[in-house]
């Protein structure tokens, strides 16, 4: 039997790979989105700046922001999917990743999304499930809380067009 | 709703987007707004790029922008309040945005009740009859002022 690799270096590569799959999207830093992983599951979070928000008598986020928020977290994890894949088969080096040599983004097909309560002023987090992913099509659930992981403030559905694919 | 009434509420409804924070740091511009219906446009920003390979604008950012100018559309129509808040927003995307285009939105609100405002948008970047993305949604409509008004009588 291999020998497990060490820990170290397993981190290092996930962490590495993850790292140029957000950097490859400028709105994501633009949004102060950061993305922190356990294992392949990613918890996405937004950290709060007054540009976000929507109404400033309440105050409340923006749905806007909100929506970008979600539609961020359904992207990287449906892409990290995969990405994840073509990392640990070896297939792909995540020390040579650039936005040009990254596997294209999935692109958003449609998006919904249902406002629950109001996004108070200050960090949100997000978690996606890939409910079905296809050759051509997948399809993306993603919640968004603050205080209360039982009591997210957003929820969204997406349908996405996955890259083609070699073979 | 005389007509004093309607230069009111477009007053408050213009205002009202440049006192909005993130809209602005998008640096959206109200381009009309009025009976129900409103445009406002974007411009193109490498801040705001969702695939740095295609440089094409973040879907997310495309959401804002119909996002807000649903929300203005909401708040010019005739029997709603001057605050509004999305219930839900769906958004189909036709196509990418042309990267170093403006973006525009224009939204109208085709129907309100005493409670609930649909709206519909499209999104385009030059040519409103070859749309980047759409969008339809269920907002808020008669605010705080209306329901204790109703609880009082």
């Amino acid at each position: 039997m291999k020998r497990p690799e060490p820990v170290q270096v397993i981190k290092q590569r996930r962490d590495l790979g993850l790292a140029r799959l957000v950097e490859s999207v400028p709105y994501i830093g633009w949004l102060g989105i950061t993305f922190e992983r356990k294992g392949d599951e990613l918890t996405a979070t937004l950290g709060f700046s007054d540009r976000l928000i929507g109404n400033p008598m309440l105050p409340a986020l923006h749905g806007g922001a909100t929506a970008a928020f979600l539609e961020s977290t359904a992207t990287i994890q449906l892409a990290w999917t995969m990405l994840w894949d073509e990392i640990e088969s070896g297939r792909v080096d995540p020390e040579s990743l650039t936005p040009e040599t990254l596997p294209r983004l999935p692109k958003t097909i449609d998006f919904t999304v249902d406002y629950l309560r109001t996004g108070l002023p200050r960090d949100a987090y997000a978690r996606a499930r890939v409910v079905r992913s296809g050759r051509r099509y997948a399809s993306v659930q993603v919640e968004a809380w603050q205080d209360n992981r039982e009591r997210p403030y957003a929820a969204a559905t997406g349908h996405f067009l996955m890259p083609a694919r070699d073979g | 709703m005389d007509r004093d009434e309607i230069d009111r509420k477009s007053r408050i409804a213009r205002q009202f987007i440049e006192v909005i924070p993130h809209s602005r740091a998008l640096g959206m511009e109200m381009e009309e707004i009025g009976g129900g219906t409103a445009q406002i446009s974007m411009p193109y920003d490498a801040r705001f790029i969702g695939d740095a390979r295609t440089g094409v604008i973040h879907g997310g950012a495309v959401s804002a922008l119909l996002d807000t100018c649903c929300g203005a559309a909401v708040i010019s129509a005739g029997d709603t309040e001057a605050v509004t808040a999305t219930l839900d927003l769906r958004i189909d995307y036709m196509r990418p945005a042309r990267p170093g285009q403006r973006i525009t939105a224009r939204a109208t609100c085709y129907h309100v009740t005493r409670t609930v405002a649909f709206v519909r948008a499209i999104a385009h970047d030059g040519d409103p009859d070859n749309p980047v993305a759409t969008a339809a949604g269920a907002f808020t409509a008669g605010g705080q002022k209306r329901r204790s008004t109703e609880a009082a009588s």
